[in-house]
């Protein structure tokens, strides 16, 4: 596809992805435009139908980023949230969802480069990977139209 | 109107292909795994003829699980709607039994009571139902207590009734089944004086239908009947359905900010939360008024008002239930209950 | 047989239970049908067999049935996992049932305190049904595109009727997310995506809770193999966490405790 721009969600938490996406930008350093950031409190909040969401309303790839292990701002929030993702990403593997497509990482609010390196590799992946067109589409509401049967 | 022909089973090939160019859909029981499902066919290899029941009902042809019925755009404060173009696609229902046949005139009666339903009338109006009479039924088909008979003609534009392993013989009921002959009138030769009785199978009455509809309206205060049946019933909803002649549905939007879809989709009145009112209050808050609903519903309260049976006997309901609610045999004992 | 119904009337007659939930004979031979037997001429039609699928611990939790009085459920070794698992979860009381559990050789274990059922349960072999493990073998193996026609296939016939939900014992929620409507998580519809989301749904709620009794799959009219789904999960909460349902009342769900030191290679 020639003008295939892929379409990345992140999904972060507030106090340290969120935070050091910001670094990244107050440190101008440029990166890959084709993410879109959902900010939530914790990564212990997002709840994995969330990423399903993503993909259903046309996402070609999924972070989901959070602070380091020991370094939540609500203690444990992460800790529930890796256990959530360990067996999330089985149920998806197990199912033929391609899990190269979701991403998961700790990003702190220090670490601005680290984000802009994350992205910029995560949508080389996905660029590469092409649209995820196998994924089922949300019967209304697309981020890039799509004939709806 | 009814004449009667003979069509050769060698010949659905030439018929299936007489329609497609025609313009028609086709729909027929289809092997899905160890089920039979209605789905769209273009040969007749792969439909299955020689069945008692498939798992899900025909009523999809004319009340599909999920339809749109309106599309909407928000326009700051306004919204701008368009009613979703109902579904005209001329379409041929192949090898459903009289029972399915049958429900048709039980869903219309409910669509179309008040106020024209057009998604409903029109895919009925482009509906032509080639039925299939049965030749062997099993323990959990009961349409003779409803109404009905392995070789009922009711709901059918053209019966089938496999005479043999070669023969059909053909009835064409209506108009619409009189066009289906006129696609391929050299398949459709003269008939003899065959007749369907000696094929068809036998399916003892076991309860009479105007019998429980006298007895209902007095049962419907005796809790411990509606207890006692429903101890088992699980709620979950799959009897619904697979049900020809349940109609209840959803409406649920699917939408973002920009605008969406507005759709009816298939809801059972035997989920526990179907009557749960904004307040908080359940008038049907346990399972067995929820059981008695269904049986008042399809027995008493839809020939009251509509002048139809909310059912056909097709068995389905029975055949799924992960616990064995026999319907027909739930319906026997009300029927039979002294007063 | 026989010795089931010799137990469920004495039980009966002594007035332990007041009611014992087994399996009748059902519709045809090949079904049976749960029987609430209140008096031990009921208790005479009990049977046990192949037909018997339904996880019956599923009604201790229904009104109507708590309504009859102490009950008595005839079951597997899932049955004793459920309500060993109800226990861990705050559904049950101690001693609040019998249950009479028959083995694959008849023998029948009649247990009532969850110390007991512990004890039992720490004796019984372990692991997933050998059809099971094999298919889900099976599909492991397949490259990916081939596992998602797989599924693909299996989320198109699912018709949304919640069979899975109700015969579970586990999904015993008063408002499951799907009767959310603010906002309406799960898409009522029966396109692919809500059909997807459902099964997903289901599936990682139950992840850790699951109690490997099949009665999902077996309620599903339309065939699916969503118990795979469930065992799946169960398998990988074992394998990661040590955590498995219905062996004790320790309340130890996988998704709501961690390890400092839980497995995360993946992440970036």
């Amino acid at each position: 596809m020639a003008d295939y721009e892929p379409k990345v969600i992140a999904f972060v938490c507030n106090w340290c992805t969120y935070a050091g996406a910001d670094l990244t930008g107050t440190s101008r350093i440029k990166y890959a435009p084709n993410i879109r950031m959902v900010r939530l409190p914790c990564t212990g909040r997002i709840d994995f139908m969330l990423l399903l969401q993503a993909f259903g309303q046309g996402a070609d790839g999924v972070i989901v980023s959070g602070c380091h292990p020991g370094d939540c701002h609500y203690t444990a929030g992460n800790f529930h949230a890796r256990r959530r993702w360990i067996v999330f990403r089985r149920l998806l593997d197990f199912m033929g969802i391609d899990l190269r497509r979701v991403y998961f990482s700790w990003v702190s609010a220090a670490e601005g480069a680290k984000w802009a390196e994350l992205v910029n590799n995560v949508v080389a992946d996905v660029r590469k990977l092409g649209p995820y067109d196998t994924f089922p589409k949300r019967l209304s509401g697309q981020i890039r139209p799509l004939e709806v049967a | 109107m009814s004449e009667t022909r003979i069509l050769q089973k060698k010949s659905l090939g030439e018929l299936f292909a007489k329609l497609t160019a025609a313009g028609q859909r086709l729909l027929a029981p289809v092997k899905e795994g160890e089920l039979l499902n209605f789905a769209e066919v273009k040969s007749p290899e792969q439909v299955a003829l020689d069945y008692i029941q498939t798992r899900s009902s025909a009523k999809l042809a004319a009340f599909p699980p999920y339809e749109p019925l309106l599309r909407y755009k928000f326009n700051g404060k306004d919204v701008e709607q368009q009613p979703a173009e109902p579904d005209k696609r001329p379409t041929v229902l192949f090898g459903a039994h009289p029972c399915d046949a049958a429900s048709f005139a039980t869903l219309k009666a409910v669509f179309t009571w008040d106020s024209p339903d057009a998604q409903f009338e029109t895919r009925l109006a482009n509906l032509t139902i080639i039925g299939l009479a049965c030749t062997k039924a099993d323990a959990y088909c009961f349409c003779t207590s409803v109404g009905g008979s392995p070789g009922d003609t009711r709901g059918s534009d053209m019966l089938l009734t496999p005479l043999d392993a070669e023969r059909f013989l053909v009835e064409v009921l209506t108009p619409k089944g009189q066009a289906v002959v006129a696609a391929a009138p050299q398949l459709f030769t003269p008939a003899g004086n065959e007749t369907k009785d000696k094929v068809l199978a036998k399916v003892a009455p076991r309860f009479s239908a105007d019998k429980l509809k006298e007895k209902l309206p007095a049962a419907f205060g005796n809790n411990a009947v509606w207890v006692e049946q429903s101890l088992r019933c699980l709620g979950c909803g799959a009897c619904a359905f697979v049900c020809p002649t349940c109609s209840c549905f959803d409406i649920q939007d699917e939408r973002n900010r920009e605008g969406g879809t507005r759709l009816r989709c298939w809801d059972s009145c035997g989920f526990s939360l179907f009557t749960l009112h904004a307040s908080g209050h359940n008038p049907r808050h346990v399972q067995s008024e929820r059981w008695r609903q269904r049986v008042m519903h399809k027995f008493s309260y839809q020939p009251e008002r509509l002048g139809v049976l909310g059912c056909v006997g097709c068995g389905r309901c029975s055949r799924t239930c992960p616990v064995d609610m026999n319907l027909a045999e739930h319906a026997q004992a009300l029927a039979e209950m002294k007063a | 047989m026989e010795a089931l119904q010799k137990k469920a009337k004495a039980l009966l007659e002594n007035g332990t239970v007041k009611v014992v939930i087994g399996f009748a004979a059902g519709t045809d031979a090949q079904t049976a049908r749960p029987l609430f037997a209140r008096t031990p001429e009921q208790a005479g039609k009990l049977i046990w067999g192949e037909s018997c699928k339904q996880n019956l611990a599923t009604y201790l939790l229904k009104p109507e049935v708590k309504a009859l009085g102490k009950a008595a459920v005839v079951g597997r070794v899932t049955t004793a996992r459920t309500v060993m698992q109800y226990a861990a979860e705050n559904q049950i009381a101690d001693d609040a049932a019998v249950l009479l559990i028959v083995s694959d050789d008849g023998q029948i274990t009649e247990l009532a305190k969850f110390a007991d059922l512990e004890v039992y349960l720490a004796k019984v072999p372990r692991g997933l049904p050998a059809e099971a493990q094999k298919e889900i073998e099976r599909l492991q193996a397949m490259p990916i595109e081939q596992r998602w026609a797989f599924w693909s296939a299996e989320m198109s016939r699912c018709i949304k009727c919640y069979a899975c939900r109700a015969a579970c014992p586990m999904c015993y929620c008063a408002r499951c997310i799907t009767d959310v409507n603010q906002p309406q998580w799960i898409p009522v519809a029966t396109d692919p995506l809500g059909n997807l989301e459902w099964n997903i749904v289901r599936a990682m709620h139950l992840a850790g809770r699951c109690v490997d009794c099949g009665s999902c799959s077996d309620a599903c009219p339309q065939g699916i193999r969503l118990d795979l789904l469930n065992r799946v999960l169960a398998q990988e909460v074992l394998t990661s966490f040590g955590g498995e349902a219905g062996y004790s009342t320790r309340k130890e769900y996988a998704l709501s405790t961690f390890k400092p030191d839980d497995k995360e290679e993946f992440i970036r």
